[in-house]
Formats: C-alpha cells, structure tokens, sequence
C-alpha cells in the first residue's frame, strides 16, 4: 500500500476535484433536497446513542437486544456521490484503492481527454488554422500513446491483484460458518456449528419498518447476526433461481447459485447493523428481498445463538454434531463457561 | 427515406446509367429488395421504429424510478391488457419492461442501424462494388430480424409467470428463465434472439464476403477506409460469437421444454454454464455495437478536419485487436459468481488490456485534429460529443475491470451507467454523428444544421443527467433491476428522470428535422461537406443511383485513405 499512500495526497485533492466537478454537473439539485436528509440523519443519531449504550451494557450480561441502525452507517446516504463508509478489512482496502488509485487516475484522464479536446477546437477551428496539414503519421507518438497506458494499467494491476488476494483468503478452520440460502424472495441464515438451525428473513412492510426504526425497503424482520471483530466462514447458496448476498458497506457481494455453495471470508470490523440487497436479478420480488447483518460481540452472538434454539460449544464438537442431530432442543446441554474458550478471533 | 425520388438531378455525369435507372414496382422494391440501398434504408427505417418502442419503455422505467414506491406499473399492466393486476404481475410488467428494453435496444435498435443501415448503405459503396456479395441472403437477414421483432413483441402479450411476458432480463439467466418462468413467453423471447441471431449471421458472412471479394481495383485492404475496416471486424465478430449465443439459449429451450438439464444442477448441470456461453458472446456483443460506431467517427472527424486519419494502420489493427482480445475477457461479468482467485486475476488483467487499443483510437482521433482546419458542422458536433462521452465510459470500464473493486459494484447502477455511456451515449451518439453525416447522401435533401445542433446539445444534457448520477447510485448501493428502492436513493433517481425528460425532447427534435428534410430540405450535391469528404460515396449523386459502379472505379495506388 506504500503506492496508495504516495498518491494519497494528491489523490484527495484529486478527489475533492472531482466531486466538485459532479456537483457542478447538476448544481441545481444538490442544493434543497440533499440538505434535507442530512439534517434529518443527523437528528435520529443522537437518539441512537441510546440503545448503542443499552447495547453495550447488555453485552456484559451477554444478552442480545436488537441494535437500533445508525444514520449513515451501513445503509445508504440520501444524496451521496461515492462509496458507503466501509466497516470491513477488505472493504476498506478496496476503498483505499478506489479513492487513491483509480479514482484519480480517471479523473485525470478525463480531464485531459476533453483538455485536448477543447484546445484542439480552439486552435485548429477553421478561422485560426484555414489551411489542414497533411501530417498523418507520427511513429514516436504512437508509441508514446500506446506504452503510457501499458504503464499506467500496471500502476492499477499491482494494488488490484493485492486486493484480490486479500479477498480470497479462506477463512481459517476454526472460523464461524454462516450459510445464506437464497429463496424466491427472502432470506435463510443457517449456522451449522452451532446446532444448525435457519433464521428466515423477510422483508418489513415500509409501515412497518418506519415504526421499528429500519429504513424503508432495507428492514427485515430477522437478522443475520454474528459476531464482530473474527473471521465469518459466509456461504451462499441458491435454492431455487440465482440470488446475490450483497453487503455494500462490507464490500461483500457473492451469488447464491443454485448447486454449489460459494464461499468467502467475511471480517466486520465494529458492531453496527449493516443492510443489503439482493443483486441477481431473481423474478418478480427481486427487488424486495433485504439483508440485514447485525454484528455484536461474541458474548452477544451466544446469547442469540441460544435464543435462537441453537448450541454453543468448543469448535472441535460442532462439527462432530451433524446438522441432523442437533435438534434445537440439545442446546440446553451446553455448557454456558465454553463460551469463554471459543476462539475470539 | 422511403420515397427517395426516381429522377437524379445532382446525379454526376461521368458514371454513365442514369437514364436507365429503372427501379422495380413498390412492393417488389420493398418487400422483395435485393438492393443493398434499399435495404439499409429498410434497417434505418426499422431500426428508428424500434427506438422509439425501446425509448418508450424506458421512459415508463425512468417515470416509475422517479420517486420511491410503484406508481405506474398497475396503469400500464391494465392497459396492456391485464385485468386488475395485482402487485406482483406489476413487479413481473417491471421486470418484463427492463428485458425488453434491452433486447430492443441492443438486438433491434443499434444492431439494425449500425451494420444493416449503414453498413449495407456504405460498405459496398466506399469499396467501389454495385452491391453486396449475396442481394437475396442480404433481404432475408432484415426480414429475419424483423420477424424476430414481431416474435419478441408477441412474448409480451402471452404468460410468462405471474403475468404476461418474459421478465428474465435481456442476459437470459438461467434457472430464471427454465424452472423460473412457466408459460410461452419466454420461448418466443429466445426465439426472436434465434431469429436476430441468424439474420446476423447471414449479414455477416455476406459483408465478410463482400469486403475480401468486391472490392475495386486498386482499393487493397489497407486502402478500405475505416468504416469498411470496422464492419469487417464487427462481422467476424458476429460470425464467431453468434452460433455460441445460439447454442446457449438452443440449451435453455430444451431445459424448458424437453427435459434437458444443461442449466440445472439437479441433473448435473450448472447455471453458471450458461453465464460462460452467454458472455461468451455477450461480451463480443458490446464491440459488435461500438466497432462499426469507431469507423463513422473516425470519417466524420478526417472529413471535418480536412486531414487523412492520424495513424491508420494503428487505427485499423486496433480494431482488430479489441475485437481479439474482446473473445477473451468474458468471465468479467461474472466475479461476482463464486469464480476461482486465479481466474479473476486473469479477467482482471485481460479486461484492462483492452484499454491500450482503446486509447489508441481516443488519441488517434485527436491527432487526426491536430494541425487540421475544423468544421464544426453536425456530424462532426455529434463526433467530438461520442470522443468524450465514450472517454468517461471506457475509464469507468477500468474501474469495474479490477474483481476486487467489481464486487461491490457488480450489478448495481454503477455498472448501468458505465454501459449506457459506451452504448446510449457512445454507440447512439455516433449513430447520430452518422445519420447526419449520411442523411443527405441517403435521401438527397439536407436536413437542418440547426436542428441537428440544438438536438446534439440537449441530448448531451439529457443523457449526462441521466446517467452520470447513476454512478453515484451504483456506487452507494443501489442494485440493478429494481421498481422501488430506499428513500435515500430518491435524489438522484429524481434527477435521472429529469434527464430523461430533456433527452426525449431531442428524440423529437430529431424527427422534426427529418420531417423538415423531406418537406423542405435544399437538394443535396454530390459532395456536400466539401474537400475533406474524400471517400467513394462523394463522387456520386446524392442519392446515388439505383445502381453504381456499373462501370468498378478504379483506385490510384496513392490516394489517401
């Protein structure tokens, strides 16, 4: 990242330039109706503190109370040019990347482009240059022209190839394995280490959703909870057509295909309640089938994992418990002091 | 363009066979054409009709995208026919709405206009041939096409799920449109893809054959200009990627209908099988429609410049490299899929390469500006916009190229706005550099220089509202294909459909200055756009003659290209 760092600098004053440059593109728009919702955003966060802190004090008790979202965290901003706030390790490098590698260099080369452009219409127009040169070959310039892009993708591949491979890291083998099932239209959340029971979720009615306090479209009225701060086996898997687990502000989206499960490292960084969308187009109620992921702490995690008829137990076990076998009603035998020796991360 | 007059008054004296131009009775002319002119101006004329079904719909998406919430689609459920519909067939009419708009768009707008209108119009003409290599194969490529149309149209009239229509997307994906989607609909949207497909085909064996068979004396391959030159790679770009398109969804119509499972993995197959072969052509696709756009653009700029091409062989071989390298780099659309690291790495760096040749050209064109005498009549108006706009598409193209970054950007409105500027913007706006580029020669009257430049800068407005914010959107989350969205994504969606608005005012435009073309447009000369317009097409009458080069001109070994 020692590249992303240099071009940091210039990198932001490049950033900040292109923003300029969109805002100036619709200057009448961003004026009233933007303001409005960022007031409005930042009103609610204050009440939020609120639960956060019950939160908090809960996770000593290692109780699960639902979090209230944040404002502006994990969810869309109204009137927002790039990216949301990223809350995972990988997503933040992405991010890093776009703002300080291909952000700039794309607004450079735009504006360079249309730079040449406008000079060119001004010095060749007609009235200045009556007389067309002949010139029709320059073999240097060519070169030129086509070598410096060469270079400048090789500037992106680096960090872009880093990238990837921080992505597919697996997940190490004593890491929480968390399988979503996409169905015509919602969401199954199945734990398989902790007795594997599945979490239907279904997307809130917007009624509803403003009288809970979720954002319209993006509540659901169950949660993929998991625990903050450790590494997440996720799986995907389709049941019916092809669905996508999508995340943006974990800069995770991976299909959920019938007949294969996919598999990705999940890693969020803070407890916060994250939302998302399906993102394959997957028939008539695509477009209303959210995702909901609510990290906690891991004393948190096993209360809901209880609460939830699940079991709570040393890695080694969980797996010996076939899915079958852990009948939600074996959980009582677990032992809540193991919860102490699962791994924390 | 359907009554191009019978007489030739600006017809040039020294090709000699005006007065015998006996041209056949308007059915056999029309319906039975096997003149490539006359076809293209068949592909032109069907190509506008299907614009305006594919604009239309679009503008139904942008009028339900404006606030949050489903507005219209019940209105227009009812009025295509549904009874009361309930809320999910007005989510299956939305879905329904983005398919056909983009098969319309892609397979009967851009296609029609690009390769059969102008390159059956041109390409015979600037090689110096009488006509294309097969006249009978020629007609029956539009009429397949056409009927292709038809059957695409009726798929929206018959049951595809929940209601009428194929709400499948224009990619087809499987298991969405088997085991997804019951009733005929979506048969008759594969097959209209089988009959487009095949008029393809056909169109482009015979301008492959045309171009390497029929060219004059003296015009060698690397004196064809480079319109010639970018409907050559476009056509082996069809002949190549069509037949796999063709296999694919043949598979899909057999998993539907004859208990195949090539698409489901409970018989063994896979879903992601299809998403290879699809991309597999679907990726060559997107040069299939820029290509033959890359060749208008650069005529029009030499011809405004009063310049040869700058770099013309590294004009032409960039062409054909983009279309080489554009077989390799399918898998792009698919990181999101579950594809190996290696595998990404791969399509990462593949996807990238494509865009030194790219750049190529941007520069290219530049250059041929450089040092020239610029006129900024129309076509070279709507040229300068494509160089631009096609600019901001191809650099957002890298961004989406990187895996890493695509995974948060897959199939979100970031990605909707990175291909309407390569495609509504670029491929659509050279189409209008084109058209007004042509329009005179085709018909034999000018249209409205001032029409052409007020409708090129309120579509420049338009288009640039209403796609740039989609960046913003795409980029904050907003997934693709969606009737209803979250309160925070309304801003910019209101702003888009603003756009929208603007846009539709230069469609009509548009029309306005053909209508005024026909009624009151001045003749056109032969050469009308002056000393830099030195291709074939300039030394004939405007319109040329039923049939040229009765007598093959021949090509001084050193013209300029």
């Amino acid at each position: 990242m020692s590249l992303a760092d240099t071009a940091q600098a210039m990198g932001k004053a490049i950033r900040t330039l292109g923003v300029a440059a969109a805002l100036a593109f619709a200057p009448q728009v961003m004026a009233a109706p933007a303001a409005a919702p960022v007031a409005a955003a930042t009103a609610p966060a204050a009440d939020a503190v609120q639960p956060a802190a019950k939160a908090d004090a809960g996770a000593e008790k290692s109780s699960y109370v639902p979090a209230k979202p944040t404002p502006g965290k994990g969810q869309p901003v109204a009137g927002a040019l790039s990216f949301q706030d990223q809350y995972s390790i990988t997503g933040q490098q992405a991010l890093r990347m776009y703002d300080y590698v291909l952000m700039p260099i794309i607004t450079v080369i735009t504006l360079f482009v249309l730079g040449l452009l406008l000079f060119v219409m001004a010095r060749f127009r007609r009235g200045a240059n009556p007389v067309a040169s002949k010139t029709s070959h320059n073999t240097l310039i060519e070169v030129i022209w086509t070598l410096l892009p060469v270079l400048i993708l090789v500037v992106i591949a680096v960090p872009s190839i880093r990238l990837l491979a921080a992505q597919y890291t697996p997940a190490p083998k004593n890491a929480l394995t968390v399988k979503a099932t996409g169905y015509q239209w919602y969401w199954g959340y199945t734990y398989p280490d902790n007795g594997g029971f599945e979490v239907i979720s279904n997307m809130l009615p917007d009624e509803e959703a403003l009288k809970r306090g979720e954002p319209p479209q993006l509540g659901a009225d169950a949660r993929m909870v998991v625990p903050y701060g450790e590494p997440i086996r996720m799986q995907t898997v389709g049941a019916d057509v092809i669905h996508s687990f999508a995340v943006p502000s974990l800069w995770f989206k991976l299909d959920a295909v019938p007949g294969r499960i996919n598999e990705k490292e999940l890693f969020i960084k803070e407890p916060g309640v994250y939302y998302g969308q399906c993102s394959e187009l997957c028939g008539v109620r695509h477009g209303y089938m959210p995702i909901v992921v609510e990290a906690v702490s891991r004393p948190q995690f096993e209360a809901w994992v209880k609460a939830q008829g699940g079991t709570v137990g040393p890695k080694e076990a969980a797996p010996a418990a076939a899915p079958a076998a852990a009948a939600p009603a074996a959980d009582a035998s677990a032992p809540a002091a193991d919860a102490s020796a699962s791994p924390a991360a | 363009m359907a009554t191009i007059p019978a007489d030739h008054e600006g017809f040039d004296a020294h090709h000699h066979h005006d007065a015998h131009d006996h041209k056949p009775s308007f059915f056999a002319r029309w319906f039975m054409s096997t003149n490539h002119k006359d076809i293209g101006t068949l592909y032109l004329i069907f190509a506008i009709f299907a614009g305006i079904v594919g604009g239309a719909v679009s503008g139904i998406m942008r009028a339900e995208l404006a606030q949050p919430g489903i507005q219209y689609l019940g209105a227009v459920a009812s009025f295509l026919g549904e009874k009361n519909p309930s809320f999910d067939q007005q989510l299956h009419l939305w879905n329904v709405l983005i398919t056909a708009h983009g098969l319309i768009m892609v397979f009967f707008m851009v296609m029609p206009a690009i390769i059969g209108g102008f390159g059956n119009w041109f390409v015979p003409i600037m090689i110096g041939a009488p006509d294309m290599a097969f006249p009978r194969m020629n007609n029956i490529s539009f009429w397949l096409t056409f009927v292709g149309f038809c059957s695409l149209m009726f798929s929206a009239f018959v049951p595809g799920g929940v209601g009428n229509g194929a709400g499948t997307g224009w990619t087809v994906y499987a298991p969405l449109s088997t085991s997804g989607s019951v009733g005929p609909a979506v048969d008759f949207a594969i097959f209209s893809l089988h009959l487009a497909g095949a008029g393809s085909i056909l169109g482009a064996i015979n301008f492959i054959t045309t171009i390497f068979n029929m060219r004059a004396p003296g015009m060698t391959l690397h004196k064809m200009p480079l319109f010639v030159w970018s409907v050559l790679v476009t056509a082996f770009l069809l002949l190549l990627s069509l037949p796999v398109l063709a296999a694919a969804i043949t598979m899909l119509l057999t998993d539907r209908n004859f208990g195949t499972t090539f698409f489901d993995p409970a018989g063994g197959g896979d879903p992601i099988l299809y998403q290879h072969l699809f991309w597999f052509f679907g990726h060559p696709e997107v040069y299939i429609m820029i290509l033959p756009g890359f060749g208008i653009i650069s005529q029009i700029i030499s011809t405004f410049s009063k310049k040869p091409v700058f770099g013309y062989l590294g004009m032409a071989y960039a062409m054909v490299a983009i279309g080489v390298v554009g077989f390799i780099v399918w898998a792009h659309h698919m990181y999101t899929t579950g594809l190996d690291v290696n595998t990404k790495m791969y399509f990462t760096a593949a996807t990238m390469v494509i865009a030194v040749p790219t750049g190529i050209k941007i520069f290219s064109w530049i250059a041929t500006m450089w040092g020239g005498s610029l006129e900024f009549k129309s076509p070279m108006v709507w040229a300068i916009g494509f160089i631009f706009l096609f600019t901001v598409g191809g650099v957002t193209g890298v961004v989406l190229a990187n895996g890493g970054i695509d995974d948060n950007l897959q199939d979100t409105y970031y990605v909707v706005a990175h291909f309407h500027y390569v495609l509504s913007l670029g491929a659509v706006t050279s189409l209008f550099a084109g058209f007004y580029y042509w329009f005179p020669k085709m018909s034999g009257r000018m249209h409205s220089e001032f029409l052409a430049h007020l409708q090129f800068w309120i579509f420049f407005v338009g288009v640039n509202l209403i796609f740039f914010p989609m960046h913003f959107l795409g980029a904050n989350g907003m997934p693709r294909r969606y009737p209803d969205y979250a309160p925070a994504f309304e801003h910019w969606n209101k702003v888009a459909t603003d756009g929208y608005m603007i846009m539709s005012v230069s469609i009509v435009i548009f029309l306005i200055n053909i209508a005024y073309a026909f009624l009151a447009g001045k003749k056109a000369e032969a050469n009308y756009w002056g000393e830099g317009a030195t291709t074939l097409e300039w030394t004939l009458s405007s319109p040329p003659p039923f049939h040229q080069f009765e007598t093959l001109p021949v090509i001084d070994a050193k013209a300029a290209h």
